[in-house]
């Protein structure tokens, strides 16, 4: 019988034949925390009287969720996460890099190998083939004292994408609708495979906003083929050809799902679930108070510019925050070269240092009671930006500018001049 | 392992915001403090109301959305005895396995439980006993390297006593 992608990487891994079902140990490669959940792994592995991790130059600390710091807590907080980074030698990004994902993207993801990263998100770096899931603290610690974890390889769902993205329709209205599908639970302990035409052709920028959001319907990693894209993209970044991965033909899949994305419209997740799916015509007019642009899944440099498409040479509508904020700095300096920060000051946006920025309702734009925010981020749920007296609706980055302007959510395409 | 304690009712997807919102929870790393927040959005005066044994009982997909392992260590700092639902989010699943808080998936009991009953939960045999409505329901036992990690409160303890880590995974 013939493999899926997750099958392939593990089966390498474990240096043996396994399918889904199959409880292994494996080795990982990667290992990454968060100022959210690096400090009690730290803790923990006091407590699990480890002093060394197993091999620094694997281990990656980032400070991205309240970057800089809002409050002297917080501050003690990173200051023990730097002194570990000093102590163990192991590779540490300070405020200022970026958001965690996006880091590892631009630097350390390598497709055929295990990424464990203590944040949900993780399954972002299926996008480069990684097999990359999501821990709690305690797996994390346990993975940075012994380098290893256990793992119930996944059955897959595959979700095979025809047809071609039409502007202003997004990868985000892609993943948008597949959770709408598939519910938010449709995809729990699997790993979720994206095929077909509308993948190959995509950049993978793009394809990180769709496994970015995998665990939205509650898998374990989401996975793209590493193809000729894939393959250039790494080029670009490390100088080295790497080895494809495509599933077998014959590879056995728990379900499936096709998606024509020729006949997407854009879409909106409402408040509380991001399985909440409806077009941007059913709720186009609704006022809001904030718009959002950033983040691990609409915060790259092509999201930054199809927002710039839309506000070039238009005002943000007065009485509307647009926050935009680059997932990392080289995303923010690639957005300054080409013109795109002062297309976003011109039209009255604020721009926030690189990091998670109000995603995680801590800082820098929080919102008051009964305002409504439109964001690109990945999870609407109550009270996610800080204030649950509060409402957050999910879109791609063009329906989100096009909502800056006209301070209501509005279909792109009815913008006007 | 026997737990016992009195039903507290929560619906389907009941994610990790919910449980703790992430507002609070990169001011401390003390439990204690940040299990007072636990529920707040939707169940105001939670964290005084609870007792030490209590079970949480709910619909599909407790525990979805972000890594924090903070949301099964509030549940577990308010002295909760188990959770119980019809379905766990991965994460939240392994997280509360490695912390020692019970995690027993049965997709009768949220029908089959009235807030305030008293149950009593016997993890190994896979039984739950409605002490008072007297009804019985059975659940598929954890694979039993995971109810060594729980006996020992967590995997952490239990790594220190076994010293190693293949054992976790391979007995
Ligand atoms: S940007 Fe938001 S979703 Fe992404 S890692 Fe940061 S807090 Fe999490």
């Amino acid at each position: 019988m013939g493999m899926t992608i997750a099958e392939k990487i593990l089966s390498k891994k474990v240096g043996r034949k396994v399918e889904a079902g199959d409880l292994i140990v494996c080795d990982v490669d990667l290992v990454m925390a968060h100022d959210g959940t690096a400090p009690l792994a730290i803790e923990q592995l006091k407590s699990l009287g480890v002093d060394d991790v197993f091999d620094p130059s694997k281990i990656v600390l980032v400070i991205d969720h309240t970057a800089p710091s809002p409050s002297s807590n917080i501050s003690n907080i990173h200051k023990m996460m730097r002194e570990f980074a000093r102590r163990t030698s192991c590779h540490f990004r300070d405020i200022g890099y970026g958001i965690c994902h996006q880091i590892l993207i631009e630097e350390f993801v390598k497709p055929w190998t295990v990424v464990a990263g203590a944040d949900s998100h993780t399954c972002t770096h299926g996008g480069l083939g990684a097999f990359a899931a999501g821990f709690g603290s305690t797996d994390i610690t346990v993975m940075m004292a012994y380098g290893k974890t256990w793992l119930r390889v996944p059955e897959s769902i595959k979700v095979e994408v025809s047809g071609e993205l039409e502007w202003p329709v997004t990868a985000k209205d892609v993943i948008l609708h597949v959770i709408g599908e598939l519910g938010s639970d449709g995809a729990t302990y699997m790993a979720m495979e994206f095929t077909g035409e509308c993948i190959r052709k995509m950049s993978v920028d793009a394809r990180f906003t769709l496994t970015n959001m995998a665990v939205e319907a509650g898998a374990k990693t989401g996975l793209c083929p590493v193809d000729e894209k894939t393959l250039e993209f790494l080029k670009r970044r490390d100088g080295v050809t790497y080895e494809r991965l495509e599933p077998d033909k014959d590879a056995e899949y728990a379900d499936e799902l096709l998606v024509d994305a020729g006949k997407l419209e854009p879409l909106v997740a409402v408040p509380d679930r991001v399985d909440n799916v409806k077009s941007v015509s059913e709720v186009e007019g609704l006022e809001v108070d904030q718009v959002f642009i950033g983040t691990c899944t609409n915060g790259r440099y092509e999201d930054l510019l199809m927002a710039a498409k839309i506000l070039k040479g238009r005002k943000v509508h007065e009485g509307v925050r647009l926050i935009i904020q680059p997932a990392s700095r080289r995303v923010y300096l690639e957005a300054l070269n080409s013109g795109l920060i002062e297309i976003f000051l011109k039209a009255g946006a604020v721009i926030n240092p690189p990091g998670c920025g109000p995603c995680v309702g801590r800082h820098l734009g929080i919102l008051g009671d009964g305002e409504r925010c439109l964001s690109t981020q990945n999870r609407n749920f109550k009270g996610r930006m800080g204030n649950p007296n509060s409402e957050i609706y999910l879109a791609s980055p063009v329906v989100a500018a096009a909502t800056a302007i006209k301070g209501e959510i509005t279909d792109p395409r009815n913008l006007g001049e | 392992m026997r737990i016992k304690g009195r039903a507290w009712k929560f619906g389907d997807d009941i994610n990790t915001d919910l449980i703790i919102a992430g507002k609070y929870k990169y001011d401390t790393l003390d439990m204690k403090e940040l299990a007072k927040h636990a529920f707040e959005a939707i169940r105001p005066g939670f964290s005084d109301a609870v007792k030490p044994g209590d079970i949480i009982v709910a619909g599909k997909n407790f525990g979805s959305g972000s890594s924090r392992e903070q949301a099964p260590l509030v549940i577990k700092a308010l002295g909760i005895g188990a959770v119980v639902a019809k379905s766990f989010a991965r994460i939240f699943y392994r997280n509360a396995i490695n912390i020692g808080l019970p995690v027993i998936t049965c997709e009768k009991a949220y029908d089959a439980v009235t807030e305030g009953d008293e149950l009593e939960i016997d993890v190994e045999k896979g039984i739950i006993k409605n002490l008072t409505s007297g009804q019985t329901l059975g659940f598929r036992p954890l694979p039993e390297f995971m109810i060594r990690i729980l006996k020992e409160g967590g995997i952490v303890n239990y790594l220190k006593k076994y010293g190693g880590f293949e054992i976790a995974a391979e007995r």
